[in-house]
């Protein structure tokens, strides 16, 4: 039984929202969605490469409110400084999964192969199981999780998705224009 | 020079030109009440915070300037909530500063601690924590600056008592550094010359002017563009004011209770031209229901009020002037205005207006009733009379304030507004207690007017201590109660939609003896139980300007508001007074 993280469909829309990084931040774009009644699929935050800035990658459930009107609200808070949208197949998407998998003796060395698969990473060894980090697409952590299922998963946690612009090769010209839409 | 946050707090309050505080001081902030005492500025003690928040309000909407209240933290913070929520919801100008304990205890359950600015999260347009002595002067300056442009709002800077006694090197700074605030200005031109051609060829058509006219000081741009075209104009609760009353094309409010030519106009318009209103439940009615046949021009500064209730065919993001202003153009480019395809729609409003004036029974004989307090006789005394008497006796630029209920209802429909900023209210959050303080801060701020309250008795007992404030600092407002010994608005609505089940509404006339109240603070009181006294009363009251005067005027507790559009209902079942109720007149035309 995989959980519900299928690839971005209509439900889920997926903004890339640049802060101001101040402190209660993110409890004002939080408090805004339970204020007005929006859903959040998923939420992730960090600094960027600017450290007066954070981007929070939130992925809308637009079956609670329109798309543009969650945006034209977030874009009223003072500290949100600038709102896209990415559209999945204008984006790379990634996310993290940290997965603790019971791994004696005898199974260790398959679960181990196909952590190799995935391209992970063995992050802590116990006695009875081990912990394991993939990076990747959001449909591939869900491969990953559904085959760790069958040796038993002891913990789990997921990054949310964050994702960037995809570069646009059209141009040689100045760089790498981004191609996200700019909403806000 | 070297300052204590304390005073560069002060200083920063001076430097953007504030001339009076509302507050009450308390622990926390008793390092700022320090350098008051030796600023221009000036501080007016109040009763309780929520009275300092209304005061604030008042004074915003009544000069168009930021109104700014200054409190402590814990109770302080708190009790100043509600006038927040409701600048929040109407939209006002409004510096709240609360005391903080030190930055080190807080999160520690410190004495008179809250979590001000996450309680305050949802009803400020945006607020501060200030941490550093440093920051003051730019914090300041940003609060009033995102306060006082684009939509104005209330905004709370939190201010730590150690933050007050640390010291800083003075300055002040050049601008504001608020990278994600960008307020909307100038409306983009095609979509006005898209409007232009809506207007031009709408046969129905209806200006909904909403408060953003006053906020934006649009009220001269929309008077030329409702001449300009000979478009009728619907004035919403937060707009009274912002276009005559007496303007012959004006149709009054529009909403639950509005009258029955603007109610209708709009549900039978082709083109609706909202103009910094909101599509408010109260205006609106059922939503699916609103005006079904037009196509919808709205002008709103706030990006997310366009679309939020009702999608339009054009939506203008930009100050409401300089759309006004742009549309004006627009429509003189293109060649003479004829009125001539307007002239049967006017003609409609014209035979509704006769046939469905705003109405009520002027006399009524002596009856007896039943009540809590046994068989006594009932006030005959109309509450719309009074409203109409004051209108008569009192200056045409006199300031009207009200609180909520069935009094505000009846003031808006009766007043017959003619200038700007002389109708405040409370109008999103609907906040009973807000007349007898607002009225205080609109005196403060416009000493050369008259200022009236007209208020409930229900109201009147939420926030009547300030009427000791007003003695204690000589403002001389002048308040009428409708006393109809009941919570008004709710009864009607018992009586209408609960069968007559009177529920937890009955107040009692006497109780308190509001005349002895007024006495208690300072001011003069009188009664009032006949339609005789009324006007010799109000007559006593405008003359005496140095002091508060308050009015209990007795009236009839079992008059309604009418019309009214019941809660959820269409716009299109609107009931209107008993009396036009003829066969077949309900049926719309």
């Amino acid at each position: 039984m995989t959980r519900d993280y299928t690839p971005i469909g209509p439900r889920h829309r997926l903004l890339s929202v640049l802060v101001e990084n101040k402190a209660g931040v993110l409890a004002r774009v939080a408090g805004l969605f339970s204020r007005r009644g929006y859903n959040i699929f998923s939420l992730a935050v960090a600094p960027t490469d600017n450290e007066r800035f954070s981007r929070i990658s939130i992925v809308v459930d637009v079956d609670s409110a329109p798309l543009e009107q969650v945006v034209a609200q977030l874009d009223k808070l003072i500290n949100v400084v600038e709102i896209g949208e990415l559209h999945p197949d204008e984006a790379r998407e990634a996310e993290l999964l940290l997965v603790s998998v019971a791994a004696d003796a005898s199974q260790r060395s398959q679960v181990i192969q196909l952590v190799g698969v995935f391209a992970g990473r063995i992050v802590d060894v116990g006695h009875e199981a081990i912990t394991v980090m993939v990076a990747g697409t959001p449909e591939l952590l869900d491969d990953f999780e559904s085959l760790m299922k069958p040796y038993g998963i002891a913990g789990l946690q997921r990054s949310g998705r964050i994702a960037l612009p995809k570069l646009d090769r059209g141009s040689t010209a100045g760089g790498a224009a981004v191609t996200a839409s700019h909403i806000a | 020079m070297e300052l204590t946050g304390a005073q560069a707090l002060v200083k920063s309050l001076e430097m953007q030109e504030v001339e009076v505080i509302f507050g009450l001081p308390g622990g926390a902030i008793l390092p700022v009440y320090d350098p008051i005492i030796d600023s221009p500025i000036r501080h007016i003690l109040v009763r309780h915070e929520q009275g300092a928040g209304h005061m604030a309000e008042g004074y915003a909407q009544a000069t168009g300037r930021p109104g700014v209240a200054m409190v402590t933290s814990g109770p302080g913070a708190t009790n100043v909530v509600t006038a927040l929520a409701d600048a929040y919801m109407d939209s006002i100008p409004f510096v709240c500063v609360t005391g903080q304990v030190s930055t080190k205890a807080i999160g520690t359950d410190a004495f008179q601690e809250s979590d001000t600015t996450g309680i305050t999260l949802g009803v400020t347009k945006h607020n501060f924590l200030v941490t550093k002595a440093a920051d003051i002067p730019q914090v300041v300056r940003e609060a009033f600056h995102i306060a006082t442009t684009g939509r104005p709002g209330p905004v709370l800077i939190d201010f730590p008592k150690d933050v007050a006694t640390a010291t800083m090197e003075w300055y002040w700074p050049d601008g504001v550094d608020l990278p994600g605030y960008r307020p909307a200005s100038h409306p983009d031109l095609s979509a006005i010359r898209a409007a232009a051609a809506l207007v031009m060829e709408a046969e129905r058509p209806v200006i909904y002017a909403g408060g953003g006219i006053l906020k934006s000081n649009a009220s001269d741009a929309l008077r030329e563009l409702a001449e300009l075209t000979g478009i009728p104009v619907v004035t919403t609760l937060m707009a009274r004011g912002c276009f005559p009353d007496s303007h012959p094309l004006c149709l009054g409010m529009p909403g639950m209770h509005g009258n029955y030519t603007a109610v209708t106009s709009m549900q039978k318009s082709d083109l609706l031209i909202a103009l910094g209103s909101r599509f408010d439940d109260r205006v609106t009615g059922k939503v699916s229901a609103f005006a079904p046949g037009a196509r919808v021009i709205h002008v709103d500064i706030d990006k997310a009020e366009i679309g939020k209730v009702r999608r339009p065919d054009v939506g203008i993001v930009a100050d409401c002037r300089l759309a006004i202003e742009a549309l004006v153009e627009t429509i003189k480019a293109a060649g003479p205005a004829d009125h001539g395809r307007l002239t049967r729609w006017m003609k409609t409003l014209k035979s509704w207006q006769a046939e469905y004036p705003y109405t009520y029974d002027r006399s009524e004989p002596d009856r007896a009733e039943v009540t809590m307090s046994g068989v006594g006789r009932r006030p005959t005394l109309k509450p719309q009379y009074v409203i109409e008497a004051l209108r008569a006796t009192t200056p045409r630029d006199t300031i009207l304030v009200s609180g909520v209920g069935q009094h505000q209802m009846w003031a808006s429909q009766h007043w017959g507004f003619e200038y700007p900023r002389t109708w405040i209210n409370s109008g999103g959050l609907g906040t009973m207690g807000f007349a007898v303080p607002a009225a205080i801060g609109a005196k403060v701020g416009r000493p050369d007017r008259m200022v009236w309250a007209v208020d409930g008795d229900g109201c009147f007992q939420m926030t009547a201590q300030e009427l000791a404030t007003a003695t204690a600092e000589r403002i001389p407002v002048k308040i009428a109660i409708l006393n109809n010994a009941y919570l008004g608005m709710v009864r009607q609505w018992q009586h209408m939609f609960y069968e007559e089940r009177y529920s937890e509404v009955y107040l009692s006339p006497d109780l308190p003896d509001y005349v002895g109240w007024a006495e208690a603070m300072g001011c003069v009181g009188l009664r009032v139980e006949s339609a005789e006294e009324v006007i010799p009363a109000i007559e006593k009251a405008n003359d005496i300007d140095d002091r508060p005067v308050v009015i209990d005027f007795r009236t009839d507790s079992m008059e309604q508001v009418f019309p009214m559009v019941p809660a959820g209902s269409s716009n299109d079942d609107i009931v209107v007074h008993p009396s036009q109720r003829v066969p077949g007149s309900e049926t719309l035309r």
